[in-house]
């Protein structure tokens, strides 16, 4: 039998019997639409945590300095001072296309007094005009500061809010001069609160300001370097912790340094703690980061051969945590949406069983007439899938209307998956031929003759 | 032609082998008009589910047009009957909730080769019209009466120009009047289009209408026939 006559065969069987078909389809119409449903809410649900994360820092890559090492003893993590301001300028320069904005980084530690108050902030922290934007900071009152401020070092400052309630109890603290390390800064911005970091740090115990005020007033204008031929005078401006600095390593001149001291160097330049640079796509930070290297190994002109003298780090670790977690739940609610896919199929295959007994006097009419056993197989097999596929569009339907409805109550983000709709068909598809197979076998197993006598 | 050279049929009841068929020897010509009588048990039914290709035997051989098909397998017979036999039943058997015309089409979708659409419809229509139901080809089986049931299953069996029609108890289900009907379609078919005929019927009303009745008995064809039978035939 050819398959257009058999499909129209199949389509009148089902037609003959309209509410039985329906009540059948029903079950994988829910199963579909739960599939579909869920996949939707989970995929808008993995969007919004994604969006969440970068909000907290995912999309964030930390420029480090390198380890010194010197005579074989290494000196640690971002001992040596060997990432300038410069370096956040070049890498958003040349990597515009992933990169979205940096900022250097410059931190301190110093005790803050207004007038007859004094407070020792959690942080005291400088960066660029970009700053707020790549660690997610408000401006709740006043403004940021802006290109200027930073290219002057200008004395401005924003405060936390926890900085605000503890020296200005109350009062508005902009335009006020908060005194930092004895130098005079001027607050120009609250920040917006935001509460307690992943450690239980309070975040808002911070005050932030220019990159190059921290670095030229607050940890000493004197290490306002100026660099002809050497890099050892930058060395002293390692970090704040200046007791531990490495400026005494000239007993080995043979260190790994050697390519700075050879390369010639701009002539002002300043060393910065860390950058921190916004990715445009978090998916494919690992391919920013190889280009940020690259960038930085020409920024620092290092020899091929020679070892980096910065180091990269992402927060995917925390990315990776959080989104696994949304895959887990979309996995087991998936599980469970399948399961009723399963009982819905066994619905199709109690009603195919029924319909092959009612129908044994067709069957054995058709035999008669010239079907084969394989036709009468193939005519209740196509008639399982065909059930089973109309469930599947039908739960698509039904799964659709779910998740907007959904979407527009709740306001969970819903995002449309057509792997969920393609999935849903060729599940129901699967469905109708593992469980149309065996009432269609039976079918096809009757003789004929018997059949054609059944009452 | 048909011919049955020495048919038996055993059924295997547990241990128990209950000969329904003893050797049946048999000629029909093309273009016969036949009926099988016989009392039931006398393996009438049988044979014609064998005449039919429904049932294979369990010895001898059995050939049509040349072709021996005792030792056929399901799938041969199918396409056996499809291309070669029309069937009409007691019962009609028609397919509830179809139209006439779809239930004359449909032996033709499984002939082999597959026919077009096209040609299929338009021959169910000669046939519909053939058997004098072209104004109600769109009603469906409960629409319509007996003897027009048994019209729209006598133009089904004929959707694959079939050389041989078996009717079993064709009448069975029909009035006087309506049987009249349907016997003399049957024999207007074996008239003008040269088809063999055979009817299946224990009822010598029916049986009067064919060339020649054969006669069974306890699974053996009776030579001759029965007096009762030959007494109406001679009418």
């Amino acid at each position: 039998m050819k398959f257009g006559p058999l499909l129209l065969t199949c389509i009148n069987a089902l037609i003959r019997n309209p509410m039985r078909a329906m009540l059948t389809v029903l079950g994988i119409v829910i199963g579909i639409a739960a599939v579909v449903a869920i996949m939707e809410i989970g995929n808008g649900s993995k969007k919004q945590i994604a969006d969440q994360m970068a909000g907290l820092g995912a999309d964030v890559i930390n420029v480090f300095s390198a380890s010194t090492r010197t005579a074989g003893v290494s000196g640690g993590m971002n001992t040596r001072a060997s990432i300038y301001a410069e370096d956040a300028d070049a890498i958003v320069k040349e990597c515009g296309d992933t990169v979205e904005t940096a900022t250097p980084v410059v931190r301190a530690n110093a005790q803050v007094i207004v007038g007859n108050k004094n407070w020792s902030p959690n942080s005291i922290v400088g960066g660029n005009e970009n700053y707020l934007d790549i660690e997610g900071w408000e401006v709740d009152s006043g403004s940021p500061f802006t290109k200027e401020h930073v290219t002057n070092s200008s004395r401005v400052c924003l405060i936390g809010s926890t900085i605000a309630r503890e020296l200005f109890e109350g009062e508005d603290p902009i335009g006020k001069d908060i005194r930092i390390k004895d130098v005079m800064f001027t607050v120009i911005g609250v920040l917006a609160t935001k509460g307690a970091d992943m450690g239980g740090n309070d975040k808002d115990d911070c005050i932030i300001l220019p990159w190059s005020s921290v670095r030229t007033r607050l940890k000493g204008a004197s290490n306002e370097a100026t660099i002809t031929a050497g890099g050892a005078a930058n060395r002293s401006s390692v970090s704040s912790t200046d007791t531990f600095s490495t400026s005494a390593v000239d007993f080995y001149p043979g260190s790994d340094l050697q390519p700075f001291t050879n390369a010639p160097h701009p002539l002002r330049t300043l060393t910065v703690d860390f950058i921190s640079v916004k990715v445009k796509d978090v998916t494919t930070i690992s391919q920013t980061m190889d280009d940020m290297a690259a960038v930085l190994r020409r920024q620092h002109r290092l020899e091929p051969g020679v070892l980096d003298d910065f180091t990269l780090r992402d927060r995917a670790q925390f990315t990776k945590m959080v989104t696994s977690t949304a895959d887990t739940m979309s996995t087991l609610l998936i599980a469970v949406a399948m399961i009723s896919l399963v009982v819905g199929g066994v619905g199709i295959m109690n009603i195919m069983m029924v319909s092959v007994t009612e129908r044994t006097k067709e069957i054995g009419l058709r035999m008669a007439v010239g079907a084969r056993p394989v036709d009468i197989m193939w005519q209740f097999l196509l008639e399982a899938v065909l059930l089973c596929i109309t469930g599947g569009i039908l739960g698509i339907a039904l799964g659709r209307t779910i998740s907007l409805v959904v979407a527009a109550k709740t306001g969970l983000p819903v995002e449309s998956s057509p792997t969920a709709m393609l999935l849903a068909v060729s599940v129901s598809a699967i469905i109708g031929i593992i469980f149309g197979w065996y009432p269609a076998y039976k079918g096809s197993k009757l003789d004929p003759i018997d059949a054609l006598h059944h009452e | 032609m048909i011919e049955l050279k020495n048919i038996t049929k055993v059924y295997h009841l547990g241990e128990i082998d209950l000969p329904v068929l003893k050797g049946i020897s048999l000629k029909i010509e093309d273009g016969e008009f036949v009926s099988l009588t016989g009392a039931s048990g006398s393996g009438k039914s049988t044979l014609m589910n064998i005449l039919g290709c429904l049932d294979h035997p369990s010895g001898g051989e059995y050939w049509i047009d040349g072709r021996n098909v005792a030792g056929l397998n399901a799938n041969e017979r199918a396409r056996l009957r499809n291309n070669r036999i029309g069937f009409v039943f007691q019962n009609f058997n028609l397919l509830p909730r179809t139209s006439a015309i779809e239930n004359v089409m449909m032996p033709a979708a499984y002939h082999h080769p597959a026919l077009p659409s096209a040609e299929i419809r338009k021959r169910a229509l000669e046939l519909i019209r053939l058997v004098g139901l072209e104004d109600r080809m769109h009603h469906t089986p409960a629409q319509l009466s007996g003897g027009q049931q048994q019209r729209v299953a006598i133009a089904r069996s004929l959707i694959n120009n079939p050389g041989i029609l078996l009717a079993d108890e064709p009448t069975g289900n029909l009035d006087s009047t309506t049987s009249v009907e349907v016997m003399n379609m049957f024999r207007d078919l074996n008239r003008r289009q040269g088809i063999t005929v055979i009817i299946v019927t224990h009822d010598p009303k029916t049986a009067a209408f064919t060339d020649r009745a054969i006669n069974m008995s306890d699974g053996l064809i009776l030579e001759g026939v029965s007096e009762e039978l030959s007494a109406t035939l001679k009418k």
